[in-house]
């Protein structure tokens, strides 16, 4: 039954009757949450344990500094970056419904607005736009960082935090290409049904570089 | 913005049929994910409570409740396949067991 399941549904006979594909993009997930697991652990063990600053949320003050230096996350734009992840999350699923039901007269409703809900290329364009300006958002905290002082082998604050926020700015970066290669498809093609599992296995990569984030806006930078 | 299903209960590559949330569940979803952030960075500001006990927790809290809203709508977890379901709550419950235990290896968590 499961197999007939499977073919009716376009994929070849599995034992599960669930496409391979997305079993897989669902493990490499799971396993993904380890990596990012233990990124974070590592960031929380070494939290405090720093010698010399720039600190996170804390002034460092002669003799521990040369200077008196300032916590140095900016908790503001960060905020903002956060936000803007968030809501490519929203775009993201909009860009699935549109692909999922492409040619379904008047499922998104009637008017102007509908019509910017039908179009697959806006969401993913969208969506691709949002993860861009959230890499420059980093490209600029990074930047801002070195700077005032703090490299990835200044302190153990340094090391742990840049390896992991960029660890998930890598992925954010593979997020993107991945978006714009199927806005590409879309453009050359267009993508309709037939296409819905390969925008939601990217889609499921996305909304979990995005999970990923919540956890590091509270652990890293909110959490004193 | 209209409040129509996606469209009528389809599989998804799987042999359960199940149905997607509609857009205005997904609008709302965003909103409350705003909203949330918006407190979290908000309590963040309140030096007293942020001096306060409850200010760790409660920033977990709100963490995971956005966490769990986001893997449940937008992922979709909460109307997929149980399989599925599995291979992410497995693998983050032994990564969550191991961040807790490493926590109190390094003393940042102390009992009593």
């Amino acid at each position: 039954m499961a197999t007939a399941a499977a073919v009716g549904h376009g994929h070849p006979p599995t034992t599960t009757g669930l496409d391979h594909r997305k079993v897989a993009i669902w493990a490499f997930i799971g396993s993904e949450c380890m990596l990012f697991t233990s990124l974070i652990s590592t960031y929380l063990a070494y939290k405090g344990r720093s010698i010399t600053g720039p600190f996170p949320h804390e002034v460092c003050n002669p003799p521990q500094c040369a200077t008196t230096l300032q916590p140095i996350l900016n908790i503001p734009v960060t905020s903002v970056s956060t936000f803007v992840l968030l809501m490519s999350s929203l775009f993201m699923v909009m860009a699935l419904a549109a692909v999922q039901n492409k040619g379904k007269p008047g499922w998104a409703g009637t008017g102007r607005f509908a019509r910017l809900q039908e179009s697959s290329r806006f969401w993913l364009m969208a969506t691709a736009i949002a993860g861009t300006a959230f890499l420059g958002f980093q490209a600029f905290e990074f930047t801002s960082f070195v700077h005032e002082g703090l490299t990835i082998r200044k302190n153990l604050f340094g090391s742990s935090f840049f390896t992991l926020t960029g660890f998930h700015g890598a992925h954010v970066t593979v997020g993107v290409l991945w978006l714009l290669t199927l806005f590409a498809i879309d453009m050359r093609r267009g993508l309709g049904p037939k296409d819905s599992l390969i925008v939601d296995i990217s889609a499921l990569y996305w909304h979990f570089v995005d999970v990923v984030w919540i956890a590091i806006f509270t652990l890293v930078y909110l959490i004193k | 913005m209209s409040d129509h299903p996606q469209s009528a209960p389809h599989a998804d590559h799987g042999a359960e049929k199940h149905v997607h949330p509609t857009w205005s569940t997904y609008w709302k979803v965003a909103l409350i994910l705003a909203l949330i952030t918006f407190v979290e960075v908000w309590v963040y500001y309140i030096p007293a409570f942020a001096a306060s006990k409850a200010f760790v927790p409660t920033l977990l809290i709100m963490s995971a409740v956005k966490f769990a809203i986001v893997v449940m709508f937008y992922m979709h977890l909460k109307y997929d396949h149980k399989l599925f379901r599995a291979l992410f709550t497995g693998p983050l419950i032994i990564a969550g067991a191991t961040m807790v235990v490493l926590l109190f290896l390094f003393g940042h968590l102390v009992v009593g």
